[in-house]
């Protein structure tokens, strides 16, 4: 085995791998660039190499420094992560060149799947089934219909230069493959001036289903169960599990064979992906093959209980896999959901900046937070948005969903804008919890983008449960204030009123031993937690369910976050309640008029003043954060009433810039 | 017997409908709540004990004697907030729209002579008209009878004022003169002049709201603390605050248990400081990780914003936090921030609140406009303020501490009793580049030169321990660990006995 080997990349791959590798006694070295300087991967390493300035193609994606640095520390191999330099082949023989041992497959598997055409026709050679359709050009609509029929129907008709849903027509007949071929036609020659028009078949509710393998380097391929990863939001994976909900045992035996014979077919020595697409009638066709470890792989580690660094590691140093793909099972369920940094409500726009707050959720056998970041952290803008990889794993389905639920409910991140309530609501989305997901779910359930999650009667109730505790404890505390004129009585036998949601809910509070009596209208609820003033996280437990509930303070109350919705819950004397309801409602203001900063930045060029016309995608002011200019453009044409800041200023995140009329 | 009783009970109904059921529903309307409904939720449930409840005025003109309202438009009395006293008094705008009148200001006399005759603070809540015309010089003389009571009581017990309704003329000059004003948004204002008698003389056309409301005062003249949205999240807010402060002069702020480690070490302030010298980071995000449960009371947020200022707790004892904002202006010292942390030194020294200064700063801001407002005199008056307080007094620079500003900013040569730095600190007469320009005039034109000369000054001085050599720091410390010194210094302090020589008053420069 290795004795040293060089992670040559950065965030929570390195640090993956890097666990792994101390676990084998294996020493580390990790890269990085001047942006990294405080990563966690440096950290967690036992020595650190600078290669150079923050931008990727100045640092993590130089082959000679890192070659350089491997010599410089006598790093015997080199582990790629994923991204970066993982699946360049020129890397791969410049590091074999140099005497040093790539963890990953050889080169020629890395150009075999590289290529979209030949990867297609070597799949097809082995006998993996791959999309079926007709590569060539079409004459015109009666060959097409000949064509159509021969590759089955659904098919889709798609104008080579085409884009954008433009040029392209789904037939479900001859006669719609027929009339289909023309108007495509006549589409592309008219917004592409080109009209080549090809056939493939159409996929019926798709979902992207993949094959983890592994080899290693004396012809031994095992498949290791699948993974479904078929919630994207614009092909970015957002939900990956294993295994499938789909998948009944023939198709995933036909899956992991064929994947296995594909391996076999470039001698793939390493771990590596082969993705499927697979429609509604589990028919699943070959789309891709990863010459990698993949971002989604913890889930098959949980349900294999196979170590896939270590066994990247073991085959690279020409171990023989002591795997047998009999000694393969798949055991539980796992979820891994990405956090990102990046704000669902408005777009997905990417945050950057400094988590000034990073609580994970409690870790444990069944949760895994694999992450490259820690609080006081900078999430930068030069390299992927990802803040974490939260995975769970439970005996089935519901248990891993639940455990997700609970687990990003605790996930506590301030400073940066996160992701975590939009993935608690995919999770508690019933069609999601039904296991009827294709690679369109997103599109078909948030049309609209994401407008925030839906309180449940039961997060809306624990919410009620726990402000009116949590008002006990302030009030409590309250009373031991030195220099008390009266003997301070306890606030417990008063009633309190919680406002949530528009909705007044009448609520007391007993104290029991070690447990809270709530009462909330007629009902009654048991609470029991330890939450003290200053906690972020109250982990309730509310007649025998648990809860993690967000809370910071506000005027008169709490805002609470759970399940991904973020509610003001008011706790008032019941006469405080009553005169609340003579205050005016508050409006939120219209910032449609303004232009905000988008990040906290530096306000280098303001291109317009106050009385300007402008058009929309004109370029208004550019924000430089983190050593990037960042244009800021007018969305629709306007007229500058008032600008707010000066070229030089220094604002935070949504400060205004300009007011539009 | 029972008649009589009886009818104390009516007297009581009578006078506890003010100016009305008509006139409060009109008070409600505008969204806003009535005087006895405020004291309601100011005080703690059933505290409030009240005084004068049948005073009504003497005026005998303008068919006055025919209506007069019990209590003449001021709810006044005492009540305590989380069991602590407090004096009140609160105008009753459904009464002769709260105006004040010679009786009117008798009995806020009342309650604040009493609060100052017991060490006990007073809350002013103002909803009024002005003075009452119909009483002419008579309300005139009770405004000024007030002034001079708040001018006494200065210093001796904290005076609050909430400005919930109009404030205009003379009346402002109660609420300047005490320690705090906050204002509810929408609903309140105060000007010297209003909108009709501005557009008289200088034909400027402006609103109540931008002339006086609670968003100019707190964001652009600096003359409120904070502004709330509402009557009832105003007074709940100032509860909170309440439990920051000591009830006079003499006695220390109320020790409130915590449930925060006093000896908690923040990593993540290791990382705080950007490797870039001219990159910002937010100073708010230190105060509220060094702090108490992270609650922080923050004084005056959105003016002057250079500086921040407000109340927290370390292990229970209240505190006053000054640090430079480097996110704004870069932190620099101008006229406005000056003037701002220096009101606000001034009310912790007067009430034995110690002082936590963090510092990173640049130096003051240049220009024609500062030194034309006078930055000299306004710069000053911090000086002044950090040079004569007493209180315990420890001060951590974070990073810059540059020039005249240094020294400003609670430095050791101010009596400072903790002077701690942390390694990241640059204490330097100015930033280097500045600094070679003047030391190496000859190599002007060679920026090769320069470049070089600004390297070595930035090794000699971009860092802490030539201050600490000469002991104007007394430790350099890790960032993680400035809770845990704090907390020990509060307490080694906790004794401190310094009295300034004996005179009148001193004289800050104004």
């Amino acid at each position: 085995m290795f004795k040293r080997i060089l992670i040559a990349n950065r965030g929570e791959i390195a640090c993956r791998v890097i666990r792994s590798a101390k676990a084998m006694g294996i020493k580390t070295v990790a890269v990085y660039s001047d942006a990294d300087a405080d990563a966690l991967h440096v950290k967690m390493a036992d020595e650190a190499v600078h290669i150079g300035p923050s931008p990727a193609a100045e640092s993590y994606l130089l082959a000679d420094k890192i070659l350089q640095a491997c010599k410089d520390t006598g790093a015997e191999a080199v582990h790629p992560g994923y991204g970066f330099l993982s699946e360049r082949a020129a890397f791969v023989e410049a590091v074999q060149a140099a005497g040093i041992v790539f963890i990953g497959p050889d080169v020629q598997a890395i150009e075999a799947m590289g290529d979209k055409i030949t990867s297609k026709k070597l799949a097809a050679d082995a006998g993996v089934s791959t999309v079926p359709g007709h590569m060539g050009i079409i004459k015109d609509a009666d060959e097409a219909v000949k064509i159509s029929a021969a590759v089955g129907y659904p098919v889709m008709l798609k104008a080579s230069a085409g884009g954008g849903g433009k040029g392209m027509r789904i037939a479900y007949s001859d006669a719609e493959a027929h009339e289909g071929f023309t108007s495509a036609q006549n589409e592309a020659r008219s917004s592409f001036a080109d009209d080549r028009v090809f056939v493939e078949k159409f996929i019926e509710e798709p979902r992207h289903i993949e094959i983890q393998v592994l080899g290693d380097k004396h012809g031994n391929v095992i498949y290791l169960g699948e993974r479904e990863c078929s919630i994207q939001r614009r092909h970015q994976k957002v939900i990956e599990e294993a295994p499938s909900p789909f998948l009944d045992e023939a198709t995933r035996k036909a899956m992991g064979e064929q994947s296995v014979a594909l391996a076999k077919a470039v001698d793939y020595c390493s771990a590596g992906t082969v993705e499927f697409i697979v429609d509604k009638n589990r028919n699943f066709y070959f789309l891709e093959m990863n010459t990698r470890l993949q971002v989604e792989h913890p889930v098959s580690e949980y349900v294999t209980g196979v170590d896939l660094v270590e066994q990247m590691l073991r085959v690279a140093a020409g171990e023989e896999l002591s795997i047998a793909q009999d000694d393969v099972t798949l055991t539980g369920w796992s979820v891994e959901t990405r956090v990102y940094a990046e704000d669902p409500i408005r777009g997905f726009l990417p945050s950057i900046g400094r988590l000034t707050h990073y609580i994970p959720p409690t870790l444990g056998d069944d949760v895994r937070v694999d992450t490259g970041v820690f609080e006081g952290a900078e999430i930068s803008m030069f390299y992927d948005p990802m803040i974490a990889k939260l995975v769970t794993y439970g005996e089935n389905r519901d248990a891993a969903i639940a455990k997700q639920r609970r687990a990003l409910d605790e996930f506590y991140i301030r400073g940066i804008a996160h992701n975590i309530p939009f993935l608690s609501a995919l999770m508690a989305h019933p069609r999601f919890q039904s296991g009827d997901i294709t690679t369109a779910f997103i599109t078909e359930e948030y049309p609209d983008g994401f407008l925030g999650g839906a309180l449940s009667e039961s997060v809306k109730r624990a919410m009620v449960v726990t402000a009116t505790l949590l008002n006990a404890i302030d009030k409590s505390r309250a009373t031991q204030l030195e220099g008390q004129l009266l003997d301070p009585t306890g606030p417990h036998e008063c009633g309190w009123c919680v406002t949530i949601d528009g909705e007044d809910i009448m609520t007391s509070i007993v104290p029991l031993e070690d447990k809270a009596l709530v009462a909330i209208g007629p009902d009654k609820a048991e609470i029991t937690c330890d939450w003290m003033p200053g906690d972020h996280v109250v982990q309730a437990n509310i007649d025998g369910t648990d809860f993690a509930i967000e809370v910071d303070r506000a005027p008169v109350g709490y805002r609470m976050t759970s399940d991904g919705v973020t509610m003001e819950v008011r706790v008032q004397s019941i006469r405080a309640a009553t005169l609340y309801g003579f205050m005016p409602e508050k409006v939120e203001a219209d910032m449609s008029r303004y232009l905000l900063c988008p990040m906290p930045g530096l306000i280098v060029a303001l291109n317009v003043e106050a009385g300007d016309q402008v058009k929309a995608g004109q370029a208004l002011a550019v924000v430089e954060a983190m050593k990037m200019e960042n244009i800021l453009r007018a969305e629709k044409d306007a007229v500058v009433k008032s600008v707010e800041a000066a070229e030089g200023d220094s604002l935070m995140v949504d400060a205004v810039i300009l007011e539009f009329e | 017997m029972k008649d009589i009783l009886e009818r104390l009970e009516e007297k009581r109904a009578e006078a506890k409908l003010g100016g009305g059921q008509r006139r409060i529903d009109a008070q409600h309307a505008k969204g806003k709540l009535t005087a006895r409904e405020r004291i309601d939720l100011l005080l703690d449930e059933e505290s409030f004990e009240e005084l004068d409840t049948f005073v009504v005025h003497r005026c005998h003109d303008f068919d006055m004697e025919k209506n007069k309202v019990a209590g003449d438009g001021v709810v006044t009395g005492s009540g305590t907030i989380n069991g602590r006293l407090v004096y009140v008094y609160a105008q009753d705008f459904t009464v002769f729209g709260g105006s004040l009148s010679a009786t009117h200001a008798q009995k806020i006399l009342k309650v604040m002579d009493m609060a100052l005759k017991n060490r006990v603070p007073v809350i002013g809540l103002s909803d009024s008209g002005g003075a009452r015309i119909q009483e002419g010089v008579a309300a005139l003389g009770g405004y000024a009878d007030i002034f001079q009571q708040n001018v006494l009581a200065s210093g001796v017990i904290p005076q609050i004022s909430v400005i919930m309704g109009p404030c205009a003329g003379g009346a402002v000059y109660s609420p300047a003169i005490t320690d705090f004003i906050f204002m509810v948004k929408n609903t309140s204002y105060m000007f010297v002049t209003g909108p009709d008698v501005v557009k008289t003389v200088t034909n400027e056309i402006v609103s109540q709201e931008e002339l006086g409301g609670a968003v100019t005062h707190t964001s652009k003249s600096g003359v409120a603390d904070k502004a709330f949205d509402n009557d009832v999240e105003c007074l709940a807010q100032i509860r909170r605050f309440f439990d920051f402060l000591p009830l006079h002069n003499r006695e220390k702020a109320p020790q409130r248990p915590t449930f925060d480690y006093d000896e908690r070490i923040e990593q993540s302030l290791d990382t705080i400081i950007p490797s870039n010298p001219n990159k910002p980071y937010d100073m708010r995000e230190v105060i509220l990780k060094l702090i108490d449960e992270g609650d922080f009371f923050e004084m005056q947020p959105d003016y002057a914003a250079n500086i921040i200022t407000g109340f927290a707790r370390m292990d229970g004892e209240t505190v006053g936090i000054v640090a430079n904002q480097p996110m704004v202006l870069a932190g620099c010292l101008d006229i406005n921030s000056s003037k701002k942390a220096a009101r606000f030194v001034r009310f912790c020294d007067a009430f034995s609140i110690p002082l936590i200064t963090l510092v990173d700063v640049p130096g003051f801001l240049p220009g024609t406009a500062q030194e034309y407002g006078g930055i000299i005199k306004h710069g000053a008056k911090l000086l002044f303020a950090y040079g004569e307080a007493t209180v315990p007094k420890i001060t951590i620079i974070t990073r810059k501490a540059y020039g005249g500003a240094y020294d400003v900013m609670a430095s050791k040569h101010l009596r400072g009793d903790l002077n701690y730095a942390w390694p990241t600190a640059e204490i330097a007469v100015m930033g280097a580049k500045g600094a070679v320009e003047i030391l190496y005039r000859k190599d002007k034109g060679d920026p090769e030169l320069l470049a070089e000369h600004s390297e070595k000054y930035e090794d000699k001085f971009a860092n802490p321990f030539v201050a600490a050599e000469h002991g104007f720091l007394d430790e350099v410390i890790l960032p993680r660990n400035s809770r845990k010194r704090i907390i020990r210094g509060l307490r080694m302090l906790a004794n401190k006995d310094l009295q300034n020589p004996w005179k009148k008053h001193d004289n800050i420069p104004l």
